[in-house]
């Protein structure tokens, strides 16, 4: 800075040279750990989620081995309801939800032709919030862990019932990957309202990019209920309050609504940017536009607000007065009808186009066959009556496995295929993904298809063993087998990760002949993003600007099939 | 020109076969044997019974839906697999086809919510006893609520049920909300009269249980601070059976073991354990004066070990 504040005597200023030392390109952890690149946010949070993952599923793994027999003695009782416990709040809370942050993270810029999120720094500190709460809450483990399950009702969440540590470090848990969401979630929305690419109207959004933004909006809403919630639950354990004690004027029920207030729309939260995932993958590999992208959007947005209506439907078992129960029964029945929709519409993709079996491709096709069937079982479990006979049995576990894991977790799968060019550079296995895909598929329903048959013959949920009456033992058996099989899956793609991170085949930009603007920048995208951001013109940018390099160079292939008129949707 | 293409224009034909061929298998499903493993178990009364009725209809449609979805979608992943030579349609939407479908699951939830509606008295509300069910004579059984159902006739046996940590306490009285210590009480297994109408008040003492017997209907949450109300009427012909259960809602450690069951008896027998439960109940208190006098403690329980 000396040289240049030197002053002259001359009227003129005279120009001058100034020279700065060039720092090298920051490398190391040093510089992961400082970075504010969403690309490297992006990235953290997928590998970070994918460990809570692992580490999730060993959880679920020791308790199909604890249930592989009757009355076994393999983990006691308090450690067995630890591991649910565990299971269901990694799942939640440290991998889908914010798998989805890391690919919205990564991929939401991209797409709209951003070069960064609204707020690199608040995004940096999302991540740093959620690793906050792995490590307090899996730091419980090395006292004493949470045992109340991922649903911590009171009054057994209350310090009478549940004493120790762990259950507060449930509670900042969810204090601190709450807080973590809401200020992605802000992040999020600030991008996509402000710094889409020019001609990029709401009309021409990505369909996972409207995911993310619906996916954002129910944060925003939810997270504050479940964040004023726990702080109720923090009060009664420590500073003598009783929101939640019967004995003196509270209610265990204020628990319960607050909760599901929260929990609910929480599954959509879940679920919406795997759709929006599959919304992305099913045209690029079926070589046909998405059919109805106003349906499919409008239809993610109905979701979200009906996704606010319907808590109850959880607690039709609860004293509860007969027109809760009938109002809560057909909220969730209209649910059905936007999420029928999008089935519809996605299967609609697929026909008359021409299929390329990739594994992106066949994740998606498992998840909606999967997801299907989980939204059978929720109408069963939506009519309150039959609801009464199966609510906390394990015909409940098998329908939210159904659509969380058979959902969410393979709309993840599909994602990570389709992607993984696209962070790396380099193509996954498609043989170790497909070989990954059918073990999971197959491995899936094995575990959970016969546990509505657990749950209809009476074994309720979260217990730690149970006597060997009727065929309780066989179909638990062959669900431990089950699950074993889909471990494996999954430890194929982790290998297959790992193998094509340095050896796969280098991708190039545009791997997939994809639509979106992801696609037209290099595999990895430089830390900019794009040099030139094109004008976007219609929901598949990277199609017409494939088709404008073809007619600048002179031709090529033919262009695809002129659209019938009367075919032509907004 | 029509667009639709041939397999859902031949659609009614292909949904009316699907139809009865689901209606036909879930028929022939429908007994006995497959309770536990397709439909919930249900064969000790009429509210249970409904419940599965109710069940099994949702079933039905349900395999139609299941076997329209997945056969669309295994069906294009085969029928469209890219070949060499084929070009996909560039198909962006179609408005009659989305609204159709739009409709079309509207109008199958509307019937769910009918025949929801059709079936709901019946589990709800109470039945009057039958003609060999225990005589309701003796007023300090019969229900009294304002707030639950009660069978037309107003007369049921009244059973408070109150979940503790890890146990199941039955008290024999009309009024659960005033603890009358004379009531006969029981645990674990609870002995009711066959063929006669037993309504229970169900609440938790501690933390949150659930009272569920399977094959005696839903389950209901038992809260602390409130109650929660359901029924069931063992028919005569399965006296002498035990039904079983446990609680269902996460409770604490020993959850697994909290089981509960109803011994269904006939209603002379019901009545005479009735009185012999009174006895053994006045004996034991007795015993109890007569330690505390010969040890010669007060009868404050706080001064014991």
């Amino acid at each position: 800075m000396a040289a240049t504040t030197e002053t002259t005597a001359t009227l003129k200023p005279v120009p001058q040279i100034v020279t700065r030392t060039v720092r090298p390109a920051p490398r190391g952890w040093v510089s992961w750990a400082t970075t504010t690149d969403h690309k490297r946010i992006g990235i953290m949070y997928m590998v970070t989620t994918f460990v809570f993952f692992l580490m999730g599923g060993a959880e679920a793994l020791m308790m199909r081995l604890q249930l592989g027999s009757p009355n076994n003695t393999l983990i006691a009782p308090q450690t067995y309801n630890a591991l649910f416990t565990m299971h269901g709040t990694t799942m939640v809370f440290l991998f889908v939800v914010p798998m989805m942050a890391g690919f919205g993270n990564y991929f939401v810029p991209l797409m709209i032709g951003a070069r960064d999120m609204a707020f690199p720094k608040l995004n940096a500190l999302s991540y740093w919030l959620l690793v906050a709460g792995g490590v307090v809450f899996y730091g419980s483990l090395f006292f004493s862990a949470p045992e109340a399950g991922w649903t911590s009702y009171t009054p057994l969440s209350s310090v009478a019932y549940s004493p120790t540590n762990g259950m507060d470090a449930w509670i900042f848990l969810i204090h601190l990957t709450g807080l973590s969401s809401l200020v992605g979630a802000v992040n999020f929305y600030a991008t996509i309202a402000n710094m889409r690419a020019p001609g990029m109207g709401w009309g021409r959004l990505p369909l996972f990019v409207w995911a993310i933004l619906t996916y954002s909006l129910l944060l925003i809403v939810a997270l504050p209920v479940i964040g004023g919630a726990v702080t109720l639950l923090l009060t009664d354990r420590h500073f003598g309050t009783h929101f939640y004690d019967p004995s003196q004027g509270g209610s265990p029920l204020l628990w319960q609504h607050l909760f599901w207030f929260f929990g609910h729309p929480e599954v959509y939260i879940m679920v919406l940017p795997a759709f929006g995932i599959i919304s992305e993958v099913l045209p690029v590999f079926a070589r046909k536009p998405i059919f109805g992208y106003k349906a499919i959007a409008a239809a993610t947005v109905i979701i979200a607000f009906l996704g606010l209506l319907v808590w109850a439907h959880h607690m039709f078992a609860t004293p509860s007065p007969a027109i809760v129960l009938v109002f809560f029964m057909l909220s969730s029945f209209l649910i059905a009808v936007p999420t029928g929709v999008k089935i519809f519409n996605w299967i609609a993709t697929l026909w008359r186009g021409t299929i390329e079996f990739t594994t992106s491709l066949l994740f998606c096709v498992g998840f909606i066959g999967t997801f299907v069937m989980g939204g059978i079982t929720g109408i069963f479990l939506a009519v309150f009556p039959v609801d009464w006979q199966l609510t906390d049995t394990y015909f409940v576990v098998a329908h939210l496995h159904y659509v969380l894991m058979g959902g969410s977790v393979f709309g993840i799968f599909a994602g990570i295929y389709y992607w993984f060019p696209k962070i790396t550079g380099r193509m996954l296995s498609e043989g170790l993904g497909k070989l990954s895909f059918a073990l999971m598929l197959v491995g899936f329903h094995v575990t959970f298809l016969i546990q509505h048959s657990m749950g209809l013959s009476g074994m309720p949920r979260r217990v730690y063993r149970y006597p060997d009456v009727g065929n309780l033992a066989t179909y638990n058996l062959i669900s431990t087998i089950g699950s074993f099989i889909l471990a494996t899956g999954i430890l194929i793609t982790v290998l297959n990760v790992i193998r094509s991170v340095r050896r796969g085949t280098v991708a190039g930009p545009d791997p997939w002949k994809a639509n979106t603007l992801e696609w037209f920048t290099t595999s990895p995208p430089p830390v900019n993003n794009f040099d030139l951001v094109p004008r976007v013109r219609s929901v598949e940018p990277m199609k017409d600007i494939r088709r404008q390099v073809e007619r600048q160079s002179g031709g090529g292939e033919q262009p695809a099939q002129p659209v019938e008129e009367s075919l032509i949707r907004g | 020109m029509n667009r639709i293409p041939a397999a859902l224009r031949r659609k009614p034909l292909l949904l009316l076969t699907l139809v009865a061929a689901s209606l036909v298998a879930a028929l022939a499903l429908a007994g006995p044997a497959s309770a536990g493993l397709l439909a919930p178990e249900h064969d000790g009364s009429p509210n249970a019974e409904r419940i599965a009725d109710l069940y099994w209809i949702i079933f039905a449609i349900a395999l139609v839906v299941f076997a329209v979805v997945e056969g669309a979608l295994i069906y294009s992943m085969v029928k469209f697999r890219a070949r060499p030579g084929a070009v996909a349609a560039q198909i962006r939407g179609n408005t009659r086809l989305e609204i159709g479908w739009t409709v079309g699951a509207a109008v199958i939830l509307v019937a769910l919510a009918v025949v929801t509606f059709i079936e709901l008295p019946g589990i709800r509300t109470p039945e009057n006893s039958g003609a060999d069910g225990l005589k309701l004579a003796n007023g300090t059984l019969l229900a009294s609520s304002p707030t639950k159902a009660l069978p037309p006739n107003g007369k049921s046996l009244n059973i408070c049920v109150n979940g503790q940590q890890y146990i199941w306490r039955y008290t024999y009285q009309s009024d659960c909300r005033n603890n009358d210590f004379k009531a006969p009480f029981a645990y674990t297994t609870m002995v009711v009269p066959t063929d006669t109408t037993v309504t229970l008040d169900i609440t938790g003492q501690d933390v949150i249980h659930s009272w569920w017997i399977p094959r005696l209907g839903g389950k209901f949450d038992a809260v602390p601070g409130s109650y929660n109300h359901t029924w069931f009427k063992i028919p005569g012909s399965m006296a002498g059976e035990t039904f079983a259960g446990q609680c269902a809602e996460l409770c604490g450690r020993n959850h697994a073991d909290m089981v509960a069951a109803v011994r269904a008896v006939k209603p002379a027998e019901f009545e005479t354990w009735l009185d012999q439960q009174k006895q053994a109940i006045a004996d034991a208190d007795n015993a109890a004066q007569e330690q505390r006098k010969t040890y010669g403690g007060t009868a404050s329980p706080s001064t014991s070990p």
